[in-house]
């Protein structure tokens, strides 16, 4: 069997294990053993030669897979590693029983299993077919709490993006009428796509692109379908939460890159681009206008997910090499940045009860490692240096005036320097001030640990870059 | 058959389809609406049976049989279950456009469909692409209904016009997107379905209704 299956089939075991033994003490940290298989064989998967195919041409893995195999490998291993203790905690608060965490970590495997297919699938229906199903996976993971607001948040969340995937299925039909008119064998097989691309008829292939476009970028978090996400985000579980934020955006938005090479070759870069701007500054419009309100901590960190997804997205519609290579390293930075955050909100949640910014004061004093860790990362979130998050945005906002698109990467840049300002003071209220009880808590070693990574990739990509650089030029077309 | 009486039943099957959308559009008592839609999965069967009878192929014939299963069969019976689950008859008490406006706005939405669809229409001139901007007029009546109506089932309702209209496309462009893609997009929609049913009983068992109006909980 090809390593190409492995980080596909490990979590469907892993699935499969929780389904049969339940959730007792063998199998408490089957769900993080699973995560660094697959982290570990997308290593593998990204040292070895590529692109490489495997059952019958339906799994294709190129430089692009393999650095969105590491992304959801790292943050998956930092969401499951972090699962035991937020459960073990929700079921001794009588939230949650064993029955729960069970369900909780088989359905967390099927998220897993459903974003590695969709960044491994050769097909764009195939594609589409695994993106729809973290909708349906994850429903139950945002509604798992069975309150009021869970509820809700489950409804809208299925309801928004069904609908808007709906849309991107209609633009893979009509692209799959344009293949099969254009004279080629290609179907929707995304690299014989962007080979035959330049034959497909633009004004079909336009409209395709738009519903596409729109399609994916629902789940991708980007405007003008955005309006799913604060509620899911803040509602589901701290590992959904962080695994929803930060790699299942992304990979929708690996849907979008895959259209775009096929739609740059077909109608020139300026359609997609112009697309791209559009969505990007009305994302980050809307973060920076909805978190000068915020109230609610975790759905601050939601609007900020808003606000990365557009600024990735900034990057792609800027499309030189420079431009996507940092696109790139920004999914990975806001991968790990957000997965900490979302980690950490989940645990003042459970120390406080209250996800209310007002309600939560003193924390530095009161839980200095878990404060510490959780400003850090809201620091690194708003670009400043050491991590990575700061030498993506500086590599997006140099390519972008290099690319003559300085108005649009000005106007990006301003909002999110508004966005930034946003989120340290509601931090500070929440870290700064007299503790409400006594020092306690211990360091929390997965959040440093993936602090310490993203700190790292700003410091030296060393090993990623080779990858991150033929990753970009796979998507950078010329013309 | 022959190219004219080919053509007559594709024009009649693609009316029907039409005629249910603005039906379940112009109708408020919700068990109604879940006839009709059945009735349009029956119509959206005819359609298939039509191409896979003009085609002689028999992947066709077997994406019929899975169309009348699915959307005449099961999803009409998991949508009543959840009307009968709910207790007295329901109806869509409060849409957001009330119907003469819904059905002015549907009058708009067919001539938007066909100036989109032109191009669809001209990349190949067959009888069968002749009659897509009708799909996509089904697919944007089913997002009016998504949005505009206040009710768990009228809202799951609308999702699937969505889809019947996109289904409609994929079959009347080409002959759909292959079988694999066809079944994993049938068992999506299912799990959809299936997933809206739960959270709707759900939201029944934590709001004490499936009035869509009470949930505003969640905002800024």
């Amino acid at each position: 069997m090809t390593i190409l299956l492995l980080p596909l089939l490990v979590p469907l075991l892993g699935a499969a294990g929780y389904a049969v033994f339940g959730w007792r003490r063998a199998t408490v940290w089957l769900g993080t053993a699973s995560a660094s298989v697959m982290l570990a064989s997308s290593i593998a998967i990204a040292a070895g030669d590529l692109p490489r195919t495997a059952s019958a041409g339906l799994v294709r893995v190129d430089a692009l897979s393999a650095f969105m195999l590491l992304v959801i490998g790292a943050v998956g291993l930092l969401a499951t590693a972090a699962s035991p203790a937020h459960l073990r905690t929700e079921i001794a608060a009588g939230r949650a029983s064993t029955r729960t965490a069970a369900r909780h970590s088989l359905l967390v495997q099927l998220f897993l299993a459903a974003m590695t297919l969709a960044v491994t699938a050769a097909d764009l229906g195939v594609l589409w077919v695994a993106i729809e199903a973290t909708t349906i996976v994850t429903a139950f993971l945002v509604g798992q709490r069975r309150t009021r607001a869970a509820v809700e948040a489950a409804w809208k969340y299925v309801v928004i993006c069904s609908a808007g995937i709906a849309l991107a299925l209609m633009g893979t039909i009509v692209l799959n009428h344009a293949s099969v008119h254009s004279g080629h064998e290609a179907g929707l097989d995304l690299a014989g796509l962007a080979a035959a691309a330049s034959g497909l008829d633009p004004a079909v292939t336009r409209i395709a692109v738009v519903l596409l476009l729109l399609g994916f970028g629902t789940k991708a978090g980007l405007a003008p379908l955005h309006a799913w996400l604060p509620d899911a985000h803040s509602q589901a579980p701290a590992p959904v939460s962080a695994l929803m934020s930060g790699v299942l955006l992304s990979v929708a938005f690996y849907a979008i890159l895959r259209v775009k090479v096929i739609a740059d070759v077909a109608l020139g870069t300026g359609f997609t681009r112009a697309v791209l701007v559009v969505m990007a500054l009305a994302s980050l419009a809307i973060a920076a206008s909805l978190l000068l309100g915020i109230r609610d901590y975790k759905r601050m960190l939601a609007y900020s997910s808003i606000e990365h997804l557009g600024l990735v997205a900034l990057g792609a519609a800027i499309g030189t090499p420079l431009a996507l290579a940092a696109a790139l390293l920004h999914v990975a930075g806001h991968g790990l940045a957000k997965g900490v955050l979302f980690l950490g909100s989940g645990r003042i949640l459970q120390a406080t009860g209250t996800s209310r910014i007002d309600g939560v004061r003193g924390l530095l004093a009161s839980r200095p490692a878990l404060a510490g860790s959780f400003g850090a990362g809201v620091l690194a979130l708003i670009g400043l240096p050491p991590f990575s998050l700061f030498a993506s945005e500086l590599g997006i906002a140099r390519a972008g005036f290099a690319a003559g698109m300085g108005w649009f990467t000005a106007a990006a840049f301003a909002l999110v320097l508004v966005i930034a300002a946003a989120l340290v003071t509601r931090t500070s209220r929440m870290l700064l001030g007299p503790p409400q009880e006594p020092a306690t808590g211990s360091v929390p070693m997965t959040l440093v640990a993936g602090l310490a990574v993203c700190a790292a990739l700003g410091v030296a990509i060393g090993p990623l870059s080779p990858l991150l650089h033929d990753a970009a030029s796979l998507l950078v077309v010329t013309r | 058959m022959t190219e004219t009486v080919y053509v007559q039943l594709l024009d009649l099957t693609c009316g029907a389809l039409l005629l249910t959308a603005v039906l379940i559009l112009w109708r408020r008592d919700l068990s109604v609406i879940v006839r009709v839609f059945a009735l349009q999965g029956a119509a959206l069967t005819a359609l298939v049976a039509v191409l896979a009878a003009h085609e002689r192929s028999g992947e066709l014939w077997v994406i019929a049989a899975g169309v009348l299963a699915l959307r005449a069969g099961l999803l009409p019976y998991l949508l009543r279950r959840t009307l009968a689950a709910a207790g007295e008859p329901q109806r869509e008490a409060r849409p957001l456009v009330n119907v003469a406006a819904s059905l002015l706005a549907a009058a708009v939405l067919t001539f938007l469909a066909h100036a989109v669809s032109r191009p669809l229409v001209t990349l190949a001139p067959s009888p069968a692409a002749q009659a897509i901007p009708i799909a996509v007029t089904v697919v944007l009546i089913g997002f009016f209904v998504l949005v505009t109506r206040r009710h768990a089932v009228s809202q799951v309702v609308g999702f699937l016009l969505m889809d019947n209209g996109i289904t409609a496309l994929g079959l009347l462009t080409t002959t759909g997107v292959g079988l694999v893609v066809e079944v994993g997009v049938s068992l999506d929609v299912l799990l959809a379905v299936l997933v809206l049913q739960i959270l709707a009983v759900r939201i029944r068992e934590t709001f004490g209704d499936t009035d869509l109006d009470d949930l505003r909980e969640l905002r800024d």
